[in-house]
C-alpha cells in the first residue's frame, strides 16, 4: 500500500465535507458506517497493516487512529447540531414582539427625580437634607427671616393664610426658608444643609405660575464663611448639575433674609451663551436667589453674627426640567396625566 | 421702572453703548428686563409737508399727495383718509426701512408709480393706531430724519427695581448709579422758580394733625393755564410708560418719575377754605377717589382734607374727585409730602388701591428732597403751563427724618466678602453713592444719604461695597465642610425605598396639589371635621389642606379617565394635615402615602387581561412590609371610611391601625372602571418594629411537604388559620401558604374549603415519617379545634 492509496483511504477533508452536508440522523448513521465501519476504506487499511514493513506499521497505525478519531468527533458534533435544530422546530414559531405579561416598572415623578438629583449633588458636597412643615407660623415664614409685619417684601409673595391662631398668624409656607430657621434654631454651627420641599403661593394660575411648586434651598453657617464661598458653591453646583463649561453668574438683588443678596443664573446650556429661545436670547438663565445670611436672621435664631457668618441659596425645582426638557405649562406637573408620568 | 437713556443723560453724560449700559445696570442690581429701541428699525424716513391732495385717476380710495420733503418734491399715492394740504407727515422714500424688516420699493398703484409712502403711527412702530397718517408738529423741519424729529433714537431700559431701592425708581437715582459705575460727573440741577404775587401763606393754610404719619408737608400755589403738554414731555412720559393727560397732571408725573417725589395737584378753587388739613380719617368716613370709586375709610387711613375738613385725597395713594384738576382749573395747590411708609402700605393693602405714588411712599422717598420736588414741579409748570408761582412755599416739617449714622469696618468687609481691600478702596466704593465717609479707616464713620432708606446697618454698606467692586470679581472658594459628612437620614432613605418599591411594582408617582375641595372628601364618605382650611384661596376647589393623600390621587384617576386613560397604577407620597392637637398652633402634619390601581391589569398575550382587585393591594402591602423589614404588617378585613362597604381592610402594624385598603365605591368616581386603593400613615409605617436581621443558618436537611384541606366558616380569615397552623410546628414549619379556596353546595352555605401547603424542615436532622405524621396530626387537631373546621378527605 503506497502513500497515495493511504491518503485516498484517509481523506479527512472529503469525510468532513460529507459529514457537514448531512441533514438527518439517518445520513449520519450511514456516514458512520461508510467512513469507519467494517466495510470502510479505513477498515481495509487496518487489515493490511500487518503486511506492512515493520518501520511503516506504527506510522500507518497512528494515521488510521487519528483519522477515525477525527471523523467520529465530526459525526458526533453534526449529530448534536441536527438534533438541536429538530428540537427547536418542534414548537410553533417564536414571536417576542407580541407583547409582555404586563409586568412594568412605574416612574418616579419628574419633580422627585429632579429633587433626588439635586439632593445627591449637595450630599456629595457634604450637605445634609433637612425638612419642615408646610403649614408654618408667621415667625418662621416671615418674621425670623427679617420680614417684619407690614414689610413691603411680604407683598412679593402672595400668601395663603390658614384659619389657625390669630388672623394671618399661620400660613402655607411661601418658600422653604422657614426650614433654615428651624435648622438654625435646633442645631449649632457648623451647619451645611439643604431643604427641599413644597411651597405655596396664592396667585392666579398661569403657564409659569402654580399655586403649588417645589423649591430647594441650601444653608451654610460656620466661622468665616464668605461671599466667595457662596460664589464657589454655586459654581460647583452648576458644574455638577449642568456639566462642564456651564458658568454661574451672581447679580446683586434683594431678599430680606440675605445681605449681600444676589440672583443666581447660569450661562445657557443650550446655546453656550450665544442666545437662543430658551434663554430669551440673553445667553443667561435665571434660576434663583442667594446671599449672605442677614445678621438679623442669625440674631433671631441666637447665633452671634460677629462670630459666625453664613450663606443661603434657593431655587425652584420645577424650573430645572422646564428648562432642561421644555416641560410646560407648569400645571403639567400636577395634573398627573399618565402619559406625562411615563414620559420620564 | 422704564428709563429712557436720553432722560438719564440730563443728569450724567453716559456715552456707553446701550448694551454696555444694560450690562452695567444688571451688575448694579438694577435688573434689566428689556431694552427697547423704538427707532432702531427706522431708516431714511424724513419729515415732509403735504402741498396738495388730488384724486387718483383710477382709484376711489387712494389719493395723490404732492409733498415737499426739504430736499425735493414728489407725488406719492396714499390711501389714508386724514391727509390734508399743509399737514406735516413722515415720508418713507424708496429704500427707506420700517419696523418688521421692510424696505420700501417703488410701487405701481393703479397705474401710478408711488416712490415711497406716508406713514401711520403703526408703520413707524409707535403703537397700534393705524387709523391714519401720523401728524407731526407743523414747525418740524422738513427733511429731518423722523428718528430725530420724534426722538426715536432713544433707548428705554425696562428695569425691575427691588423693594429696598425706592431711590432707583427714578431717573435721577438710576443716573446716580450709572455715574458712580462709569466714574462720570453727576448733577441734579437746582430748580429755578420765578416767584411773584402774594406769599403762599397769605393764600392758603396747611395744618398737619398727624405728624407721625406725615413728617413733612410742602405746599406751593400757582396760577396755571391748562392745556396739553409739549411734545418732548409727552414723549418722555410715553416712553416711561405713562399716558399724557394734561400739562399740570403730566408735570406731577414727570417729577415723580424724574425725582421719585410723588406730587398731587389740587384745584385750588375747589379746596374749601383754601387750605389743607392732614389728619387721620374716622371710621366710616367716605371719599370718592379719582377713579370714581367711593371708598369707606377707617381710623387707620390718613386723609388730606381741605380747610373745611372735607376729605380731598387718600394721602399718598390717590386724590379725590372733588378737587381734581380739570380744563377749567386756573390755580393749583401743589402737594409734596413725605408720608410714613408703613402707614401708606397698610392703607394701600386694606383698600386694595395701589398707585405709582403709594408704591413709592411705602418704600420710602427722600424726606430731604420734598421741597426740591415741589420746586421742580413749579419750574416745569412755568415752562409748560404758564404758571405764576407764589413766593415762600409752606414747608411743614414738624418731625424731620433722621439720617442713619453707620460705622463700617474694613476688616468686616473683607471677612464677609472674601476680599482683601485696603481702607481707601472701601471709602472709594461708597463715596460716589452719596454716602458721607469720615476718616482714613480702617474703620469709617459714615452718614447714609437721605434717599437711601435701605442703608441702616454695617451690613447694608458691605453690600454696597460688594455691588461697587462687582460680585463677579470676588474670588470663588469652597467652604471647608470637613467637620460634617453629607447624607440622607435613615428616614429619608426609607422614604426613597418606599417610592422605589412602588415604582418596582409598576406604580407611577403622582404629585397633586394638596389643596382640595370638601366635596372630594364627602363623596368618599370621609368626615369634614378636624380639617385645616385656607381662608383666602382664590379657587373654591383649593379650599382645604388634604387630610389624606387618596382624594387627590383619585382625582388624578378621574382626570386620566377623562382622557381615555383608565388602566392605571399610581402612588403619591406627601404631607397630610389634621387640626392641631394638644393646644399646638400648627396642624398635625405627617407623611402619607396612597396607592391606586384602576381598570385592568394587562396580561395578554398569554392570558386575558383582568380587572384590578384587592390582591393587587395585598401584593403592595407585602412588598412594602418586606422592603422595610416590618415584623408585622397585616390586612384585617373590616369596614374603613373612604372605601366601599364590605370591600375593605385595615392595615395593622404592631397591633395599631396605620391605614386602610380596599375597593373604591363606584359612585365616588367619574371613571367607570374598577378602582382599588390603599392609604397609609407613612410616619407610622416607618416607625414600625423591624424584623431581627440576625443571620438564620440555612438547614441542609431535606424538607417534608404536606397538604391539608379544611372546610370551615367562610368568615374565618385565612390569616387566622395560618397563624393557628404556624403555632403547631414547634419551630419546624419553614413555610405555609394557602393554595386553594372553593365554595360549593355540598360544603353548605357560609362555608368554604381552604387548602394549605406546609413545608417542615429541621435545622439539625432529617425528620422521620413518624415525626412528620405527628406534626400533621397536631396541625389538623389545632385547626379543627380552634376553628370548628373539618378535615377534607
Amino acid at each position: 500500500m503506497d502513500d497515495a492509496a493511504l491518503a485516498a483511504a484517509l481523506d479527512l477533508d472529503a469525510a468532513r465535507a460529507a459529514i457537514g452536508a448531512a441533514v438527518s440522523i439517518d445520513e449520519i448513521d450511514e456516514l458512520r458506517r461508510s467512513l469507519t465501519g467494517k466495510k470502510s476504506l479505513v477498515a481495509a487499511v487496518k487489515v493490511r497493516i500487518k503486511d506492512l514493513p515493520n518501520d511503516r506499521k506504527p506510522v500507518v497505525g497512528a494515521a488510521v487512529k487519528a483519522f477515525t478519531a477525527s471523523v467520529t468527533e465530526a459525526l458526533d458534533a453534526r449529530k448534536t447540531e441536527i438534533e438541536r435544530a429538530a428540537a427547536v422546530r418542534r414548537g410553533p414559531a417564536l414571536d417576542l414582539t407580541l407583547g409582555t405579561h404586563g409586568r412594568r416598572r412605574g416612574h418616579l415623578h419628574l419633580i422627585t427625580q429632579t429633587q433626588r438629583e439635586l439632593e445627591d449633588v449637595f450630599v456629595a458636597l457634604g450637605y445634609q437634607v433637612a425638612e419642615g412643615p408646610e403649614v408654618e407660623d408667621d415667625w418662621h415664614n416671615f418674621e425670623a427671616l427679617n420680614f417684619p409685619p407690614g414689610h413691603p417684601a411680604r407683598a412679593m409673595q402672595d400668601t395663603f393664610y390658614v384659619q389657625l391662631g390669630d388672623p394671618e398668624q399661620v400660613v402655607l409656607r411661601t418658600h422653604t426658608s422657614p426650614v433654615q430657621i428651624r435648622v438654625m434654631e435646633t442645631q449649632a454651627p457648623p451647619i451645611f444643609s439643604i431643604m427641599p420641599g413644597r411651597v405655596y403661593r396664592n396667585e392666579a394660575p398661569s403657564p409659569r405660575n402654580s399655586s403649588v411648586f417645589h423649591q430647594i434651598e441650601g444653608l451654610a453657617v460656620d466661622r468665616s464663611i464668605t461671599f466667595g464661598d457662596l460664589a464657589g458653591t454655586m459654581q460647583a453646583f452648576t458644574t455638577a448639575y449642568f456639566g462642564e463649561g456651564v458658568r454661574s453668574r451672581l447679580l446683586p438683588s434683594y431678599f430680606p433674609f440675605t445681605e449681600p443678596s444676589a440672583e443666581y443664573g447660569v450661562s445657557c446650556p443650550f446655546c453656550a451663551g450665544a442666545g437662543c429661545r430658551v434663554c430669551s436670547h440673553t445667553g443667561w438663565i435665571e434660576l434663583g436667589g442667594c446671599g449672605m445670611i442677614d445678621p438679623n436672621v442669625l440674631g433671631n435664631v441666637g447665633i452671634d453674627p460677629e462670630e459666625y457668618s453664613g450663606f443661603a441659596f434657593g431655587f425652584g425645582i420645577e424650573r430645572m426640567p422646564m428648562i432642561k426638557y421644555g416641560v410646560q405649562p407648569i400645571k403639567t406637573f400636577f395634573d398627573d396625566d399618565i402619559r406625562f408620568l411615563e414620559q420620564y | 421702572m422704564r428709563a429712557p437713556l436720553s432722560w438719564i443723560r440730563d443728569f450724567t453724560p453716559v456715552e456707553a453703548d446701550a448694551r454696555d449700559v444694560a450690562e452695567a445696570l444688571d451688575h448694579l442690581g438694577l435688573e434689566v428686563e428689556g431694552i427697547e429701541e423704538p427707532g432702531r428699525e427706522l431708516g431714511g424716513v424724513v419729515v415732509a409737508r403735504i402741498l396738495d391732495v388730488r384724486a387718483h385717476p383710477n382709484a376711489d380710495r387712494a389719493r395723490l399727495a404732492d409733498i415737499d420733503y426739504g430736499i425735493g418734491r414728489i407725488t406719492v399715492v396714499c390711501g389714508a383718509p386724514n391727509i390734508v394740504a399743509g399737514m406735516v407727515v413722515a415720508y418713507a422714500p424708496t429704500g427707506a426701512t420700517l419696523p418688521g424688516g421692510i424696505t420700501l420699493e417703488a410701487k405701481d398703484i393703479r397705474g401710478i408709480v408711488s416712490e415711497g409712502m406716508l406713514c401711520s403711527p403703526t408703520e413707524l412702530g409707535l403703537g397700534d393706531d393705524h387709523s391714519g397718517i401720523l401728524a407731526l408738529p407743523e414747525d418740524t423741519d422738513l427733511g429731518l430724519d423722523v428718528r430725530e424729529a420724534l426722538e426715536l433714537d432713544d433707548v428705554v431700559f425696562d428695569l425691575s427695581i427691588t423693594p429696598n431701592r425706592p431711590d432707583a425708581m427714578s431717573i435721577v437715582g438710576i443716573a446716580r448709579e450709572l455715574a458712580a459705575h462709569f466714574s462720570l460727573p453727576f448733577e441734579v440741577p437746582t430748580p429755578q422758580v420765578v416767584e411773584s404775587g402774594a406769599a403762599t401763606g397769605d393764600q392758603v393754610s396747611v395744618v398737619v394733625d398727624a405728624p407721625d404719619r406725615c413728617p413733612r408737608y410742602v405746599a406751593r400755589v400757582a396760577t396755571v393755564t391748562m392745556g396739553e403738554s409739549p411734545a418732548w414731555m409727552a414723549r418722555r412720559l410715553t416712553l416711561a410708560g405713562m399716558r399724557p393727560i394734561s400739562n399740570v397732571v403730566d408735570v406731577t408725573n414727570y417729577v415723580l418719575l424724574e425725582r421719585n417725589q410723588p406730587l398731587h395737584a389740587f384745584d385750588l378753587d375747589r379746596l374749601g377754605g383754601k387750605g389743607i388739613r392732614v389728619r387721620l380719617a374716622t371710621d366710616g368716613e367716605r371719599l370718592t377717589t379719582l377713579d370714581r370709586v367711593e371708598r369707606m375709610l377707617t381710623a387707620e387711613d390718613l386723609v388730606i382734607c381741605d380747610a373745611n375738613d372735607r376729605p380731598q385725597a387718600l394721602a399718598g395713594i390717590m386724590g379725590g374727585g372733588d378737587s381734581e384738576v380739570s380744563d377749567t382749573t386756573t390755580a393749583v395747590l401743589i402737594e409734596a409730602a413725605y408720608f410714613d411708609p408703613m402707614g401708606i402700605a397698610r392703607s394701600s393693602k386694606r383698600t386694595g388701591l395701589r398707585s405709582e405714588s403709594s408704591h413709592r411712599f411705602e418704600r420710602g422717598i427722600d424726606p430731604e428732597a420734598v421741597a426740591a420736588g415741589a420746586d421742580r414741579c413749579c419750574e416745569l409748570l412755568q415752562e409748560v403751563a404758564g404758571a405764576v408761582v407764589a413766593p415762600a412755599p409752606l414747608d411743614v416739617s414738624p418731625d424731620p427724618v433722621e439720617r442713619a449714622h453707620i460705622t463700617i469696618r474694613t476688616d468686616r468687609v473683607n471677612q464677609l466678602l472674601g476680599l482683601d481691600l485696603v481702607p481707601t478702596a472701601v471709602r472709594d466704593a461708597l463715596v460716589p453713592l452719596g454716602i458721607e465717609v469720615e476718616g482714613k479707616g480702617p474703620d469709617f464713620a459714615t452718614v447714609a444719604p437721605s434717599w437711601r432708606p435701605d442703608l441702616e446697618r454695617e451690613i447694608d454698606l458691605v453690600e454696597e461695597v460688594a455691588r461697587r467692586v462687582g460680585l463677579a470679581t470676588i474670588p470663588q472658594t469652597l467652604p471647608n465642610v470637613s467637620g460634617q459628612t453629607g447624607g440622607l437620614t435613615p428616614r429619608q432613605r426609607d422614604r426613597r425605598l418606599v417610592a422605589d418599591v412602588l415604582v418596582g411594582l409598576g406604580c407611577s408617582e403622582a404629585v397633586s396639589v394638596p389643596l382640595i375641595a370638601p366635596a372630594q372628601l364627602t363623596k368618599l364618605g370621609l368626615p369634614l371635621d378636624g380639617l385645616v382650611e385656607a381662608v383666602n384661596s382664590l379657587r373654591a376647589d383649593e379650599a382645604i389642606l388634604r387630610p389624606a393623600v387618596l382624594p387627590g390621587l383619585l382625582a388624578a384617576v378621574d382626570r386620566n379617565a377623562a382622557q381615555g386613560l383608565t388602566d392605571l397604577a399610581l402612588f403619591e407620597m406627601g404631607h397630610v394635615f389634621r387640626a392641631p392637637t394638644d393646644g399646638a398652633l400648627l396642624p398635625d402634619e405627617r407623611d402619607g402615602v396612597a396607592v391606586v390601581f384602576a381598570g385592568s391589569v394587562l396580561r395578554r398575550p398569554a392570558e386575558p387581561d383582568r380587572p384590578v382587585d384587592v390582591y393587587d393591594l395585598a401584593d403592595t402591602v407585602r412588598a412594602l412590609g418586606d422592603a422595610l423589614d416590618l415584623a408585622s404588617l397585616e390586612l384585617v378585613a373590616t369596614d374603613v371610611a373612604g372605601f366601599a362597604a364590605g370591600r375593605a381592610a385595615s392595615l395593622v402594624l404592631d397591633g395599631v391601625v396605620v391605614g386602610g385598603a380596599g375597593e373604591i365605591a363606584a359612585d365616588a368616581l367619574d371613571a367607570e372602571v374598577p378602582v382599588v386603593a390603599l392609604e397609609l400613615d407613612l410616619d407610622a409605617l416607618l416607625a414600625g418594629e423591624r424584623r431581627d436581621r440576625t443571620f438564620r443558618p440555612l438547614s441542609r436537611f431535606p424538607a417534608s411537604n404536606i397538604d391539608l384541606a379544611f372546610v370551615l366558616d367562610e368568615r374565618i380569615a385565612a390569616a387566622t388559620v395560618l397563624t393557628t397552623l404556624r403555632a403547631t410546628g414547634t419551630g419546624l414549619i419553614e413555610a405555609v401558604r394557602v393554595f386553594d379556596e372553593f365554595r360549593s353546595d355540598a360544603l353548605g352555605p357560609g362555608r368554604r374549603s381552604l387548602a394549605f401547603a406546609i413545608r417542615y424542615r429541621s435545622p439539625e436532622r432529617t425528620l422521620t415519617d413518624d415525626e412528620v405524621g405527628g406534626l400533621r396530626q397536631a396541625a389538623i387537631d389545632a385547626v379543627v379545634t380552634a376553628h370548628d373546621a373539618e378535615l377534607r378527605g
